[in-house]
């Protein structure tokens, strides 16, 4: 079969080059958008998602609110060029309501909601471009627009999807090794391994679930590391501005005490 | 044939100034979670992350932005550590408003309930202003009746922006605010800037008047309200509180340099915060001045270039 793109090569590359437990680059952006609180641009290869955060704030709808904790609001939209075959997708799309309460199940035991009763957080989450792994960019994509955000989480959440060919397992696939494979995406939260989703839409066997499961949890290890280094790097240039502008003015109010005197 | 090289990165800035390791080779940031160092270290502006345990918590006591899990003081935002004593929390960089009393806010109201407003104010639930903590019509104090409550929208409607103070906190942790003094009340001849509310300090007062004829009040929320000068004897004097100026809805005439001045003024506002400056009176009027030094018109400001040249001449080390 001349035609078919192999998915793993005797010599162990995958169709786009990479190894069997090699992980596409990933690129985070997280600098303000407009006037959300918090968002986050992350891109794993070429599958690209942005999330925006909102929160929390006053409900839109009073019915929404919850007494005790607050109320959290997934909104998934996928844009209709993200796919190689244009298709508009409705808001009210089953698959994509199914995903955003996804998204929202990973998150609630996650965020301290009941820090923020009576209040609503939004999380909007945009598909910029599909190539496999969405599931995952966009749980890592919400992550870091929380932190941003500065809502208060017990750990990150770091998701990565992988599949087995025939018996070789695969991390990270990409769109055309997902409609080829039977894959799950798992997320993790290092600091106690805890592993708070597990999903998985096709048949996998049993016996090769836990050495893919095991695998998954390590490259959720190394995914944190890559959202650790770009929070912290955010953290330090966002400080580093606020010293600077305080350090000016401390000099300045001396200066000023000595006009006042004259 | 078609072959792909590895992409280039998409976001300059974000590029990591820090070495890269293999996963295994643990990197200095990492260091962070050693008990004897956190005693020895300054609590002076640490960084760090959710599930970075800080401490332990038999030593130390759990503040905001921490949780305990396992004998353990965990962060729980990313932001700064702060240590005073035996407390130990984490100050998130960006978050929204956290009230206390006392505060100084810029609000806009958002429903009109019995007996009192809701107001947005840029926290985590809409303030409460009850109708008794505003001044009414004829006298400051006076008992609240029946028709005072048929006319609130005579005094705050939807929309309207005003100028409060946080009195007290509800159980659940809204705050309630008043305006019970003739600085405070609603706003008009001007225009709302809003920014995070980190930017915005504590300082001696909050209420600036620029000399280029533009008052300024920095609500601690991170809304900010640039506004024409009033001169403070056309103010409304204690005795004769005028109920209709002060709840009046139009706008007084504003003449053509004040408007410049005053979106000027806002543009400074706005380069200062895209490069996270925090705003003193200080600051701002000699970002003023530069910007007029340079014969520069207000709207040259919101040029890339034009700004990031205000911020170095202004925080020169930037």
């Amino acid at each position: 079969m001349a035609s078919r793109v192999e998915i793993l090569n005797e010599g162990g590359y995958r169709s786009d080059g990479r190894r069997q437990f090699e992980l596409r680059t990933i690129d985070i952006d997280l600098s303000q958008q407009g006037h959300a609180d918090g968002a986050a641009v992350i891109t794993h290869g070429l599958a690209h998602v942005m999330v925006s955060v909102f929160g929390p704030r006053e409900a839109k709808m009073r019915s929404q609110t919850i007494h005790d904790r607050a109320n959290i609001n997934v909104e998934v939209a996928v844009a209709a060029f993200s796919t190689g075959d244009r298709r508009k997708r409705s808001r009210g799309d089953k698959r994509i309501l199914e995903f955003a309460a996804t998204i929202k199940s990973t998150f609630e035991p996650v965020i301290q909601t009941s820090l923020y009763p009576r209040s609503q957080i939004d999380i909007f989450v945009q598909v910029i471009q599909q190539d496999g792994g969405l599931l995952q960019a966009c749980i890592n994509g919400t992550t870091l627009a929380l932190m941003n955000a500065g809502i208060p989480m017990l750990d990150f959440v770091c998701a990565v999807n992988g599949g087995v060919h025939s018996t070789s397992p695969l991390l990270d696939l990409t769109l055309l090794e997902e409609n080829d494979v039977p894959n799950l995406t798992i997320a993790v939260m290092p600091k106690t391994r805890k592993v708070s989703l597990v999903t998985m839409e096709t048949r996998l066997h049993v016996d090769r679930f836990e050495e893919i499961f095991r695998l998954a949890t390590e490259a959720g290890l190394a995914i944190h590391g890559e959202m650790k280094g770009a929070i912290l790097g955010r953290s330090k240039s966002l400080m580093g501005s606020i010293e600077l502008g305080s350090q000016q003015r401390s000099g300045n109010t001396a200066a000023d005490a000595m006009d006042d005197d004259d | 044939m078609i072959s792909f090289t590895s992409f280039p990165s998409r976001f300059a800035e974000s590029s990591y100034d820090s070495t890269r390791h293999h996963p295994n080779v643990k990197d200095d940031l990492m260091d962070l979670d050693e008990y004897e160092d956190f005693a020895a270290q300054g609590s002076l502006n640490k960084l760090t992350c959710p599930g970075e345990s800080l401490t332990s918590s038999q030593a130390y006591m759990r503040g905001h932005g921490t949780y305990v899990d396992n004998e353990e003081v965990i962060a729980s935002v990313a932001g700064t550590i702060e240590r005073v004593n035996k407390l130990v929390s984490v100050r998130a960089i960006r978050s929204r408003y956290n009230p206390e009393v006392g505060d100084l806010v810029v609000g806009r109201i958002t429903e009109v309930q019995p007996r009192r407003w809701k107001v947005d104010a840029n926290s985590r639930q809409d303030a409460v202003l009850m109708l008794s903590s505003v001044n009414l019509p004829g006298g400051v104090q006076r008992r609240k009746l029946e028709s005072d409550e048929l006319q609130m929208r005579g005094f705050f409607e939807e929309g309207d922006l005003l100028v409060a103070e946080v009195q007290a906190f509800f159980s659940d942790g809204a705050m309630s605010l008043h305006t019970r003094s003739l600085k405070y009340g609603k706003l008009r001849n001007g225009q709302l800037v809003t920014v995070p509310p980190i930017l915005v300090r504590r300082l001696k007062s909050h209420f600036l008047t620029l000399p280029c004829g533009v008052d300024l009040i920095l609500g601690l929320n991170g809304y900010i309200w640039v506004s024409k000068h009033v001169k403070t004897n056309e103010q409304e004097g204690e005795e004769g509180f005028d109920a209709e100026a002060v709840y009046s809805n139009v706008n007084d005439d504003i003449d053509d340099s004040t408007r410049n001045a005053i979106s000027r003024v806002t543009h400074i506002i706005r380069v200062l915060t895209s490069h996270f400056v925090p705003l003193t009176d200080v600051l701002l009027l000699e970002a003023y001045e530069w910007t007029v030094e340079h014969e520069s018109t207000a709207k040259d400001l919101l040029q890339q270039e034009f700004g990031d040249a205000l911020v170095a001449s202004i925080a020169p080390s930037q």
